[in-house]
């Protein structure tokens, strides 16, 4: 097993596909974890742990175009179907079967709504990826840092836990760190939004008290959490952003499902 | 007998106007476009026993929960007693089931007086939860004289008819304490018994107190049916049908629009012949008839109890979106579409729209599309998906939407993503080491 430190090697579909060969699956990095500077660090992650375990997999690339999501949430849907049926192509294209997303609004979408468009894939968020690999017994949380004593948290994406009904898999990936894993008052069904969804992100939010961000950092703080556990890159930048707000950037982590595992497997 | 004669005319003027009344408003909700919701019909009487009869989304609040179920139980129930007045109303008999069901009898009657208590205890208890303790979900800018006047009208008149029952009944049994007349020994009455001591002892003023009771009882359930149709309490009869025409795919798929899959389909491919799909109507929605039928369901479902707008992230954090004011303002703009129908003929234009005219942009675009309305509704409203029809009328018949929205679309189009970076870049993370 190639578990270097300082070398991950990212295989691409055209890479694959030049030498005659087909990957089990593909992952979807999507446009945060491409461009936003915190999220390409989880999605390097995620490849290290599709590399550690030994899954044959490959990315896209500059293949990779926005799922639609965005422009689908604020009504745009031309420009949807438009992202949409140019991404099936692509992925039909190279014969794809299975997608890990690194991104709930991405996993949503490819998994809900392509099928009525022609695109019928399997698609997992890397979080189940983490959850099938520790019940698998592929993934431990040994020979890395160690979360003991730590007080966690996790916080909801509304695309993954309501959008989905996806609120285990996550957990499960914290609960075999040795840590004190407490549940916001606000959690899973009853989660609240981070404030970027529905194409928020792209956007001022519209005058209130508040920023929807503060409100949901106010629940972690009084989780008296540690580390705050995210697995979407919209929700990483708002409860980021929320923590600097407060000054509590010392006291409160905002980590990712996949930083964590990587970090606990010491890959 | 003239009083059997007035009982019949009373009943068919209250059931012929009920009548017409729903049928106006099931004529209001065919306004609405079609939408299939026909399909796996075992899952959805299954979705209907578990939401709406057996109530499992109210649980979230448990004091709102226990008292909601007591007056629903309550409700249900004494159906059988309401059943009896009828027949005793109609054919001029009294207790007309005491004597075939015997011993049952007397515990039926027991049991509704049971429940005519825990009725009276929870609508006094909603009753200060509304205008005593002032529940914040009870307020808001959409919780207006009328909705707020509504649900105390519901509370005090349910408390009213079920003083009337426990009062005929206490009249009854002293009565029939007395052997007086047809008052034969009948039924057990644990509650109304208790009461007994405060009537008086005559047996023609009894007489005169329980028919009273009777007739108030009886026209008082007549009026209350003629009022449902008018108010929020319509959901005892519409939250079966619109939890059986549920939406069973995922929340967060939203729908593809069919119209528009065309237009991508022939854009991409010039040869490309789509299906005849009728008369291409309006992208999104600027009106309530651009909702589906469902979405108009869900508008006379809708109850006001604010379960939605208090889990709402907007509404929390103080921006004008209330997904309950959503469902108001729709369950409004449809009810006066079907006035003007009525009033000038189907083709009346009346230059008004649920958009601006009722709901504002401000309030769409603070939508999250986090769902969490379409979780807390006890009885499965979507306010989300009305949000969204609105947005694609917006976006893609008025091209209005917010500028910064509008340079997302653009990077989305040119660049391949929401921000503006060049297609090139997008694979430098793996370089990063």
């Amino acid at each position: 097993m190639e578990n270097s430190k300082s070398e991950i090697k990212i295989p691409t579909m055209a890479e694959m596909a030049a030498e005659g060969k087909e990957p089990e699956i593909l992952f979807w990095v999507g446009c945060a974890g491409s461009f936003d500077e915190r999220a390409r660090k989880i999605t390097r992650d995620i490849c290290k742990i599709l590399q550690h375990v030994g899954i044959s997999y490959a990315v896209l690339g500059t293949e990779e175009n926005c799922t639609g999501d965005p422009a689908k949430r604020a009504g745009n849907e031309f420009l949807f179907q438009m992202q949409a049926m140019m991404n099936i192509q692509v992925l039909d294209g190279y014969n794809i079967k299975k997608i890990v997303t690194g991104c709930p609004h991405c996993f949503n979408t490819i998994k809900n709504e392509y099928p009525g468009l022609g695109g019928d894939y399997e698609v997992i968020h890397h979080t189940q990826l983490i959850q099938q690999l520790i019940n698998d017994g592929k993934l431990k949380a040994e020979g890395g840092e160690s979360f003991k004593g730590k007080r966690i948290t996790y916080h909801d994406p509304c695309y993954l836990g309501r959008g989905n009904d996806v609120y285990e898999a996550p957990r499960a990936a914290l609960e075999i760190l040795d840590t004190e894993l407490v549940e916001m008052k606000r959690c899973k069904s009853n989660g609240l939004c981070c404030g970027a969804g529905g194409a928020q992100m792209f956007k001022e939010p519209e005058p209130g008290k508040k920023d929807i961000n503060i409100e949901r950092i106010a629940d972690v703080i009084e989780a008296k959490a540690q580390v705050v556990a995210a697995a979407c890159p919209f929700c990483m930048t708002m409860l980021t952003d929320g923590v600097k707000n407060q000054d509590k950037e010392q006291e409160i982590k905002v980590l990712d499902i996949a930083e964590i595992t990587v970090r606990a497997n010491g890959l | 007998m003239i009083a059997q004669l007035i009982f019949i005319i009373i009943l068919a003027v209250a059931v012929y106007f009920f009548g017409k009344n729903v049928s106006k408003i099931r004529r209001n909700i065919l306004l609405g476009k079609d939408t299939d919701r026909n399909d796996q019909p075992a899952l959805r009487w299954k979705v209907m026993a578990k939401i709406a009869l057996g109530q499992t989304k109210m649980v979230k609040r448990p004091v709102a929960a226990v008292m909601h179920f007591f007056i629903y139980i309550g409700f249900i129930i004494i159906n059988l007693e309401v059943l009896e007045i009828m027949i005793d109303g109609i054919f001029g008999s009294h207790r007309i089931f005491s004597q075939p069901l015997g011993g049952l009898y007397g515990f039926l009657i027991g049991a509704f007086e049971i429940l005519a208590v825990l009725v009276l205890t929870a609508c006094i208890v909603f009753l200060c939860r509304r205008n005593v303790v002032h529940l914040k979900r009870f307020t808001g800018t959409e919780m207006t004289q009328w909705p707020k006047s509504d649900a105390n009208y519901i509370l005090i008149t349910e408390i009213l008819l079920m003083t009337a029952f426990l009062t005929m009944n206490a009249a009854d049994y002293k009565l029939q304490l007395q052997h007086f007349g047809h008052y034969i020994t009948a039924g057990s009455f644990p509650v109304s018994s208790l009461l007994a001591p405060l009537l008086p002892g005559s047996a023609s003023a009894l007489v005169i107190t329980e028919r009273v009771c009777w007739w108030f009882h009886i026209v008082g359930i007549l009026c209350f049916l003629n009022y449902l149709p008018y108010s929020k309490h319509f959901h005892i009869l519409l939250a079966f049908p619109n939890t059986y025409y549920s939406n069973l795919n995922p929340k967060g798929k939203f729908t593809n629009m069919t119209s528009v899959t065309n237009e991508v389909k022939a854009m991409l491919d010039p040869s490309f012949v789509p299906e005849n799909t009728g008369e291409p109507g309006r992208f999104g929605a600027k009106d309530v008839t651009d909702l589906s039928w469902k979405n108009l369901m869900e508008a006379y479902t809708c109850t006001e109890c604010g379960r939605c707008t208090s889990v709402c992230p907007a509404n929390i954090t103080g921006k004008l979106l209330s997904p309950r004011k959503i469902m108001m303002d729709t369950r409004d703009r449809i009810t006066e579409i079907g006035n003007n129908i009525d009033k000038h003929g189907k083709d009346h234009q009346d230059d008004k729209s649920l958009l601006d005219n009722y709901i504002t942009r401000e309030e769409l675009w603070a939508c999250t599309s986090c769902n969490a309305c379409v979780e807390a509704c006890p009885v499965n409203i979507n306010p989300l998906e009305i949000i969204t029809e609105m947005r694609r009328y917006i976006v893609m018949e008025e091209s209005q939407a917010p500028a910064s929205l509008n340079n997302m679309f653009g990077n989305v189009e040119n660049n391949g993503a929401p921000w503006k970076y060049s297609q090139a870049d997008r694979f430098n993370w793996a370089e990063e080491q």
